[in-house]
């Protein structure tokens, strides 16, 4: 594959996950449990879509066939986007959605801090900021996990049944393929696998601060990478691109 | 070291600085866009200017404002303008000026501390030791949310006025 074709993919796989946990964060408007959460799942999800308009403006431009971010974004189906299965998972209550974004944003911001020192110009500015915006969102959610992990009676049980059904994505979001083999080896992104141990370390910490018990091993997601998703992606990207589908030439 | 890259005025520049520097931030309109920091450079050739900026934040949506103002203020004063927007270096609060920081606590909001490098564990605390309140200078205050009305500020509250103000986030 092309230096260029490999670059182009990983920008949209990275794009596209930042885009539908945007997008589900954005979900939670006007529907917090208090105004300060609500403000803050917006404020995650306004950073997320800054970072993937960062992958997309450049997956367009070396593409340079004249499709813009906007198309990559709203103008592709379910089988064309790449991001990680866990990021499509339902909301949930509250503490499932505080659980998903931290096992994404402990991952994500791990992978940004080592992208900073990329031989490629744009994605080391992208993940200078990322990697400021996402030590936030793993902070502030990973400290809710405490906080209900070590609450009442029920909000332990919950947030240990969001943790029973989350975990088996997690181990996804440290797949790689050929096209980042190509990638680490020309010193443009970095080996997630080698981050693993110490994304294994901050969360068991944060598990294990919160009371909470990670479940057997068993079943376990793959090829959101390559465009196999679970049942919810569709649904969550008919309501994302109805508008510019339906009206083709709305414009801002 | 990067973060203390400042941009370079020149006297050839220095008049688009000036008409720069009368555009307030959307956000924060007590401090002028130049304050802020988000721009970096300023090329200048007869007429022509190239205005390089930066994000504060990758989803800042006070940006996409802060360009049209930029464009609005300088085709105004006769310039053909380009808007280049750059990530390297990344923004960072440490760009305020201390002029800046007193006229956010003028207008209520307190000014970001100092940047501190630590390591990154989710349990540690992202809570600046003392954060004193821009009303009554107390520093018995306390955290409210990360998260305040724009993606820049957190929510603080002051048990010695008893009352709620926002804390420009270090960044
Ligand atoms: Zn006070």
């Amino acid at each position: 594959m092309g230096m260029n074709e490999a670059l182009f993919t990983f920008s949209v796989r990275q794009a596209d996950s930042a885009l539908v946990l945007a997008q589900r964060l954005c979900e939670w408007c006007g529907h917090g449990p208090v105004l300060e959460e609500d403000i803050a799942m917006s404020n995650m999800g306004l950073d997320l879509i800054g970072q993937s308009r960062g992958y997309y403006s450049y997956a367009a431009n070396i593409e340079g066939g004249g499709r813009s971010e906007d198309d990559l974004a709203f103008h592709r189906n379910e089988r064309e986007f790449m991001n990680r299965c866990l990021v499509e998972q339902p909301n949930g209550d509250f503490g499932h959605t505080m659980m998903r974004s931290f096992f994404y944003s402990a991952f994500s911001a791990l992978q940004h801090r080592e992208l900073r020192s990329s031989t490629d110009e744009t994605i080391s500015g992208v993940a200078q900021k990322a990697w400021k915006e996402l030590q936030y969102h793993a902070r502030h959610t990973g400290q809710w996990i405490v906080r209900l992990g070590d609450g009442t009676e029920e909000s332990h049980q919950r947030i240990q049944s969001s943790l029973d059904e989350l975990w088996s994505f997690t181990e996804e979001l440290f797949d790689t393929d050929r096209i980042d083999e190509q990638l680490v080896s020309e010193g443009i992104i970095c080996d997630i696998g080698l981050l693993k141990p110490e994304w294994d370390v901050m969360v068991n910490d944060v598990l294990h601060a919160a009371g909470l018990v990670v479940p057997p091993k068993g079943y376990r997601s793959k090829g959101g990478m390559h465009g196999v998703h679970t049942e919810y992606l569709g649904h969550m990207l008919s309501e994302m691109q109805y508008l510019p589908r339906a009206y083709p030439d709305a414009r801002w | 070291m990067e973060a203390n890259i400042q941009p370079r005025i020149t006297d050839e520049t220095r008049p688009v600085w000036t008409l720069l520097d009368q555009i307030p931030d959307p956000e924060v309109p007590a401090i002028s866009i130049v304050e802020l920091g988000v721009i970096r450079d300023v090329q200048l050739s007869g007429k022509q200017v190239v205005v390089e900026m930066t994000p504060t934040y990758s989803g800042c949506p006070a940006l996409k404002t802060m360009e049209d103002a930029v464009l609005a203020e300088l085709q105004a004063n006769g310039y053909e303008v380009n808007i280049r927007i750059v990530y390297k270096p990344a923004w960072t609060t440490d760009w305020l000026s201390e002029g800046a920081k007193a006229k956010l606590k003028a207008y209520g909001i307190a000014p970001p501390p100092r940047l501190t490098v630590k390591r990154f564990h989710p349990l540690d605390s992202d809570e600046p030791s003392r954060v004193s309140c821009p009303f009554c200078d107390s520093v018995d205050t306390k955290l409210t949310s990360q998260f305040g009305s724009t993606a820049c500020k957190a929510l603080y509250f002051c048990d010695g006025c008893r009352q709620p103000f926002e804390l420009f986030k270090c960044h």
